[in-house]
């Protein structure tokens, strides 16, 4: 109760023309950067921190924030029309995303994309708002054991739910883990498989590696197969997006599912990338629609998107209540808040009453804001699609280029990037699954720190993963997922199993 | 009359120091970029982009400013980007002394006396912090249930590896004869994190790393590693500040001074005179209020360094570190 009145203090925080202008204008520029990948949330945040130098700390977060919305809107969006995920926690979004618009249901698409995100973005601020002191203090919980269970079970639930041929499989989780483990190792403290090249210090970039696999990788089969885009016939007008509105409630398991693994995710120090690769594993094996998944089922984009911001506006609680970022953005407001003189901890939300509520109330604000003017811009996206494949597929290599080189500014991503999408192509052409890849390189380097910490702190004792309640909950929660397939297997020997694994990326 | 000959001699006085200023002669011609060793977020980065914005309130450059993170590799990325930059006379990268700790201890592409050194800004303290509730009520209680507990049981956690975290904690461990488990963290937010929740036992935080988890209750310092206490200032908590922390020296940790220097290189190969152009900035940048005001509400202190006096700080210290790292077997090369 006490939180509730904190709330209502917060909108008449919030709820000043000043604010509210900021917050239109931050989800406009959010949208703008975050449909060109690459440029993307951290970018487009950080091009705004020294506008905020000179702003009340409410007015700067909400500025902040509304950008961060806006461009994770805006990265949805790339993923469903081009198949270039435009933040890494819309690549799961890209499985059905893409699928649909190719057939023709792009308003749909991201109609749904961008309703279910943001009921998700809702479920995760009314969790923060009611359950604020508690988060915190559970989240304080995590040491490295918990963290590792908590990446194992994201992992168990992705890969054990795919189906598909085990050893292609175990070949793409592999290479994931290869890749991931390229440049500084923060445990030795030493360099690895940088080869004596400067360009691999920083490491393999997540995104341009997913730029290359998807976004090249998927132009190169579209030109061997068709040299089109197959025919874009249905009718882009303001109706699909109200019709697509209308059909998201039959989806409801799938959204509370989601919600709840984005919330758990957010809270726990899982973050909104493994939260959307976790909810779409789930959703795939529990779903009456699973076998559909891949080819275009709107359930497929409900699960992601839902997660993904479910977590990522949970994770907004133990950024200010313990001061660690939950993504490269958050690390970005981070660091504005200590420029504007605050100090992130347990006493912001003593001390600046008007600060943590006036920005949490003006999540809610700038959340809806986000949805409607990002369903505003649907019919003119999705018009996109209409324009013939040979200006479509220039457009595609530009906007790889671009994103992949604003990464990190440099030539040698645009090499990296044309490398992986032949190699996105041949894993296609020969049945290899991506998204493992994919989950294994983003998810790889945080695991296996936190496995080495754990090493180090057990002195190489195995028991520390079932060391206290929480983290042994966790872990053999994660073995039983890995462990379903040959459960399933054992009960119901003589049924075959519809293996959507082929369509997974 | 007395104002007359008073903004005369302020005009002689200023005349006095221009000369430095004019015989450089070079000004910038083109944007300047601002390499940061470090990811947004951070130390690294509020210092470079603070000095960002006071040469922009104060126009003490006549182009624009650029900052760009290039973090990978613990800051390897930066460093080695302005190497490669060798002669560019517009690029500034930020660090610490890590630009020369990283090429004793990882392969990378540069050595330390490549770059050109400019200036250091301020220094960084170190702290030792443990959990609000444990059982110690001062370092040297701390230090004594060490030595008590079988080595390795007790676990100090800290940024990186092989980093001034955990040279300190080596530093410590020397001097007192004892050892903890070492557990590197991604960043020192983290493991401050990591000791309010009671997984490890204790960090050498910089101050402002450990700042709001020590006004939430959640860890207290035990000492500071510095020759004398820390300025006196406003209560940070409970009618305690930061210069009511007693030194390591007064508990009887035998390491007086650990600090990390925040530093400025220029690529390598640009003459005195972009360098002095360059320092001079930094200078006036350092006599802002602003600056004052930032170095304070971090908990650094404001000690300005030339490149002279940063050239011998930075043989001193790499000097004391290889000894240190030969000893510990971390030496590269």
């Amino acid at each position: 109760m006490e939180n509730l009145e904190a709330l209502m203090h917060g909108f008449t925080v919030a709820l000043t023309v000043h604010h509210m202008a900021l917050m239109i204008g931050g989800v406009l520029l959010g949208i703008l950067v975050g449909v060109l990948p690459g440029l993307g949330a951290p970018n487009g945040v950080t091009l705004l921190l020294p506008l905020t130098f000179t702003m009340d700390p409410v007015s700067a977060i909400i500025l902040l924030t509304s950008t961060y919305w806006g461009a994770l809107f805006g990265g949805s969006t790339t993923s469903i029309l081009f198949n270039i995920p435009g933040e890494p926690s819309s690549v799961a979004t890209t499985f059905d995303g893409h699928p649909m618009a190719r057939q023709g249901r792009a308003a749909e698409a991201l109609t749904t994309a961008f309703l279910s995100a943001g009921f998700g973005a809702l479920v995760g601020i009314v969790t923060i708002t009611l359950l604020s002191s508690f988060v915190a203090s559970f989240a304080l919980r995590f040491a490295p054991p918990e963290y590792f269970a908590v990446y194992f079970l994201a992992f168990a639930s992705f890969v054990a739910f795919g189906g598909g041929k085990p050893l292609k499989t175990i070949v793409s989780i592999v290479t994931g883990f290869a890749l991931a483990t390229v440049g500084m190792d923060i445990v030795s403290g030493g360099m690895r498989l940088t080869f004596d090249m400067p360009e691999l210090i920083r490491g393999v970039s997540f995104l341009v590696v997913v730029i290359g696999l998807f976004g090249i990788g998927e132009l190169l089969l579209t030109m061997e197969e068709t040299l089109e885009f197959r025919p874009v016939s249905a009718h882009l007008s303001p109706r699909a997006v109200l019709q697509a509105a209308a059909r998201l409630p039959r989806y409801w398991v799938a959204l509370l599912r989601s919600a709840a693994i984005g919330v758990w995710m957010g809270i726990t120090p899982g973050g909104p990338t493994a939260a959307s690769f976790m909810s779409y594993g789930i959703a795939r094996r529990f779903s009456r629609n699973g076998a559909r998944f891949g080819r275009g089922e709107p359930e497929g984009i409900v699960s992601p998107e839902t997660a993904d911001h479910a977590a990522g506006t949970a994770a907004m609680l133990p950024m200010l209540a313990l001061g660690v970022p939950s993504s490269a953005t958050a690390a970005v407001m981070l660091g504005g808040l200590m420029i504007w003189g605050l100090n992130p901890g347990p006493m912001l939300f003593i001390e600046q009453r008007d600060f943590v509520w006036g920005m949490i109330s003006s999540l809610y604000l700038s959340n809806v804001v986000a949805v409607v003017l990002v369903l505003a811009t649907v019919p003119l996206f999705a018009a996109i699609l209409r324009l013939p494949f040979t200006v479509v597929a220039p457009l595609i290599v530009v906007i790889c280029a671009i994103s992949a080189w604003s990464v990190a500014s440099a030539g040698f991503d645009l090499w990296l990037m044309l490398v992986f999408g032949l190699v996105g192509w041949g894993m296609k052409k020969l049945d290899y699954p991506i998204a493992p890849l994919v989950l294994a390189m983003v998810i790889g380097d945080k695991a296996e720190d936190a496995f080495r910490q754990s090493m180090i702190i057990s002195h190489g004792s195995f028991g520390i993963f079932w060391g206290n309640a929480l983290v042994g909950g966790i872990s053999t929660l994660a073995i039983l997922f890995l462990l379903w397939p040959v459960v399933t297997l054992i009960r119901r020997p003589a049924r075959a199993e519809p293996g959507p694994a082929e369509h997974l990326s | 009359m007395r104002m007359t000959i008073a903004a005369f001699g302020a005009v002689l006085g200023l005349s006095a120091t221009l000369p430095a200023a004019v015989a450089a002669e070079w000004k910038p011609t083109k944007p300047v970029e601002f390499v940061v060793a470090s990811g947004p977020g951070g130390g690294t980065d509020n210092f470079a982009r603070t000095v960002q914005a006071i040469i922009g309130k104060y126009d003490l450059l006549p182009v624009s400013v650029i900052v760009s993170n290039k973090g990978g590799g613990s800051g390897a990325e930066g460093f080695v980007y302005t190497k490669l930059a060798g002669g560019d006379t517009h690029k500034l990268i930020f660090g610490t002394s890590n630009e020369w700790l990283l090429p004793l201890v990882s392969k990378v592409a540069w050595k330390p006396e490549e770059l050109t050194p400019v200036a250091a800004m301020a220094f960084d303290e170190f702290v030792l912090w443990t959990k609000a509730d444990a059982p110690y009520k001062d370092a040297a209680d701390y230090v004594k249930a060490l030595k008590a507990a079988p080595e390795g049981k007790f676990r100090m956690g800290g940024a990186q590896s092989k980093d001034t975290d955990q040279i300190l904690t080596r530093l410590i461990e020397k001097g007192i004869g004892a050892r903890w488990t070492y557990v590197p963290f991604r960043s020192g937010g983290e493991a401050g994190v990591q000791l309010a929740g009671g997984h490890i036992d204790s960090n050498v935080n910089n101050p402002s790393e450990s700042l709001g988890a020590w006004r939430g209750g959640q860890v207290k310092p035990l000492c500071v590693f510095s020759p004398e206490r820390l300025p006196e200032g406003p209560a940070v908590t409970e009618g305690k500040g930061w210069h009511d922390i007693p030194t390591c020296k007064e508990e009887g940790i035998p390491v007086a001074e650990y600090r990390m220097p925040r530093t400025v290189f220029l690529p390598p190969k640009v003459s005195d005179g972009v360098r002095e152009y360059y320092e001079g900035v930094l200078r006036r940048v350092a006599e802002t209020p602003e600056w004052k005001e930032f170095v304070t509400r971090t908990s650094q202190t404001a000690r300005f360094m030339d490149a002279e006096q940063l050239k011998t700080f930075m043989a001193k210290d790499q000097k004391s570190s290889t000894e240190l790292f030969r000893e510990e077997g971390w030496l590269v090369n």
